[in-house]
């Protein structure tokens, strides 16, 4: 079977390193040999994201450097995979191996869902799902179909959740509106921030949702920090997390 | 200026946010639905897009033929370099005339070009016609919208500002009687007009005709009435031909209301008899936009509004807070090429979660702009030093495996033992709200590892 470079982003390294090992045992279950190149750090996003374009350009270069060998790259967050796809052409356009590795680096329900061909899981989550659509897996990936966008339905993160046995999706009032993350943004805009993040959670607690799951971590910590601090029983689950089979 | 305090003041006021979000949002269901009407919706905003690319290559050409078309018809075509020029022209036709007062259907280039104040400081009375226009002259403020210019006001503000201009009665808020209030005294203002100026929606070169779209027929009083018409647009509304016209009529109202087609769309082809047309092409800017690859498609907008109805950001700042003539996401690329260092925080007031892009009816790459933007500013310098310095030793810390492992393991193992005050102090702007994530004693690589050990075991 191929291997897997897994590419895992800074933050859920260092703080969601379940989401990671969630990760890995969904691509080992399918038959990947999973391997964890040890010199990687970030992807160079919050740099580029800011504007400084120089400090981000030495880590896209480090990131081609540690994955290019590998026959897939998979990442469990879509704004990190979209950050290699769709915005290291400005540091790494006409290098050797950079467009193989644009074809070969997938987010984790993508490359479950049109790479490994995952029909079935065997297994539950008996619980109200709430599905947030993080944006750059949706708008830069096309994970799914956004609402603006006139096209047939479809989700990846959907289609695999539907997979498990009990699982109840809720239906939102705004499918698709960011939560207001967004980086730097978070903090550099805190109020408009805070204040989107607090809309998304009503909109999910309003349809009934025992737990919001998302493709991207960095999403649920903006709205579980906005949660805990509100002490409401929401919880939040990465979507590996689900896939895999842990407990709300 | 910058952007994030006048947003958190605006936010302040969290059930007014909360409206205006959802008064916008409503404007943005109704045009999902109109466009879910056509099948042909994704066909028709590449075709737009298409043919404003076209447009923006060839623009020397067709706005000649433009200026030999409309002279033909009898039109007088005026070039303005920027926004002084304009005024001037403006001005000037009206002096010669002996023009004192001026009626006007909603333009926003004359917002950009601050023709308003202009006129009045030089004697000329003038009188916004479109209703949301007209609210927010009389209240004395800018546009929060280009195409909902009022919608910031609630119908007891509407109430409150007609009471005082225009004598309804005190506390009166009723829609319809408001709206009647305003007709009558707007008609008295069409009647004593001595000159109506417009914008214009779309201009053809093929034909030398002008488009100009409204729900209220102001403009269409405005420039009946007078003798004299002046059209004000921007260079960058041309379209080729008059077959160009149905795609963008098409995508147009849809986008920015939900409606199938604005009430009135009137073709303007020539003065009318007896009557003068004068049309002022500007360019304030456009030509360097256009010169530039990045911000070129910035150019097809036709400022339908959509992005701004769609922006979870603008919805909850408020048109206000941009402090441009055009908010939103459209107005958070073209105010920087003006002014750099005056809207050097639009680009940042984005969390890029690219609804502008997916909502556009000519596919401008909205958010990626932006991002380009940023970039843009930080080359320019136009950073702030500490975002600057945390960028720096984030991206040192990342280049160094070694130090970035040390620094986790350091801030996981320390931060739960810190008194919260220590770890929610002034400084920490996440936890004004939010709390941080709980921290977990072994990182992914850590764990990683260990498993590796003991499955070789």
């Amino acid at each position: 079977m191929p291997t897997v470079g897994l590419f895992i982003p800074c933050y859920v390294d260092q703080l969601y390193p379940r989401v990671g090992m969630a990760t890995v045992e969904l691509l080992e279950e399918r038959g990947y040999r999973v391997e964890f190149p040890t010199g990687q750090t970030c992807c160079g996003q919050p740099m580029a994201n800011t504007g400084c374009t120089a400090e981000a350009r030495p880590l896209a270069e480090r990131f081609l450097e540690l994955f290019g060998k590998y026959e897939y790259v998979v990442a469990p967050s879509g704004s990190c995979v979209a950050m290699v796809r769709c915005h290291y052409d400005e540091y790494l356009a006409g290098r050797p191996g950079f467009e193989e590795l644009k074809a070969k680096t997938f987010e984790l329900t993508e490359f479950l869902v049109d790479v490994a061909k995952v029909d079935r899981f065997s297994r539950r989550f008996p619980h109200r799902v709430g599905l947030h659509q993080s944006c750059h897996g949706l708008r830069e990936l096309r994970l799914g179909s956004s609402s603006e966008r006139m096209v047939a339905h479809y989700s990846k993160a959907e289609k695999l959740l539907r997979m498990l046995d009990g699982v109840q999706l809720v239906p939102l009032a705004r499918a698709d509106e960011c939560c207001g993350f967004g980086g730097t943004f978070a903090v550099a805009e805190e109020a408009v921030s805070c204040m989107m993040g607090d809309d998304r959670i009503h909109d999910h607690e309003s349809a009934g949702a025992e737990v919001i799951t998302a493709g991207d971590m960095s999403c649920l910590m903006h709205l579980e920090g906005l949660i805990r601090r509100q002490h409401k029983p929401l919880r939040v689950m990465h979507l590996a997390e689900i896939l895999a089979g842990d407990k709300l | 200026m910058n952007h994030a305090p006048l947003a958190a003041e605006f936010v302040k006021d969290r059930p007014r946010a909360q409206w205006h979000d959802a008064t916008l949002w409503f404007v943005r269901a109704k045009r999902d639905k109109a466009a879910q009407s056509l099948p042909e919706w994704e066909t028709l905003r590449d075709c737009a897009a298409q043919i404003k690319a076209h447009t923006q290559y060839r623009l020397a050409d067709y706005l000649e033929q433009f200026e030999r078309e409309a002279t033909k018809r009898g039109a007088v075509v005026h070039w303005a370099r920027d926004a002084a020029e304009h005024n001037k022209i403006v001005l000037g036709l009206l002096r010669n005339r002996g023009v004192t007062k001026l009626v006007k259907s909603k333009s926003m280039l004359t917002e950009e070009c601050h023709l308003n104040p202009y006129l009045e400081r030089n004697g000329i009375e003038v009188v916004d016609t479109d209703l949301g226009e007209r609210i927010v002259q009389l209240a004395g403020e800018p546009p929060s919208h280009i195409v909902l210019p009022a919608i910031h006001k609630k119908k007891e503000d509407v109430g409150a500002i007609f009471h005082k201009f225009l004598g309804t009665d005190e506390g009166a808020t009723d829609p319809n009687y408001l709206a009647e209030a305003a007709r009558a005294h707007l008609r008295a203002k069409f009647v004593a007009a001595d000159a109506g100026l417009t914008g214009v929606n779309f201009a053809i070169a093929e034909t030398g005709g002008l488009v100009v779209c409204t729900n209220e027929g102001n403009a269409d009083l405005g420039v009946s009435l007078p003798k004299l018409h002046i059209a004000s647009m921007g260079i960058e509304k041309l379209i080729p031909r008059a077959a160009d016209l149905g795609v963008f009529i098409r995508l147009l109202a849809r986008s920015a209301t939900g409606q199938p087609i604005t009430a009135y769309t009137s073709h303007f082809h020539g003065p009318r008899p007896g009557g003068e047309l004068h049309i002022v092409l500007v360019d304030n800017g456009r030509t360097s936009i256009r010169a530039n690859e990045d911000f070129r498609r910035s150019l097809n907008c036709i400022r339908c509004g959509a992005c701004m109805n769609t922006c979870p950001v603008y919805r909850r700042s408020g048109g206000h807070s941009y402090e441009t003539s055009v908010p939103g996401p459209i107005g958070s690329i073209l105010a920087p090429a003006g002014d750099p260092a005056k809207f050097y925080s639009l680009p940042q007031a984005c969390s890029l979660c690219g609804s502008c892009t997916d909502v556009c009816p000519v596919k401008i790459d909205l958010h990626h702009q932006l991002l380009t933007w940023r970039g843009e500013l930080g080359r320019k310098g136009l950073i702030s030093w500490h975002k600057r310095l945390g960028m720096k030793l984030g991206s040192f810390m990342f280049r160094h495996p070694a130090v970035y492992r040390t620094v986790g393991t350091v801030a996981r193992k320390l931060t739960p033992w810190l008194p919260r005050s220590l770890v929610y102090n002034r400084f920490n702007t996440w936890g004004r709200q939010r709390e941080l994530p709980e921290f977990p004693a072994e990182s992914f690589r850590q764990q990683f590892k260990r498993r590796s050990r003991e499955q070789q075991r």
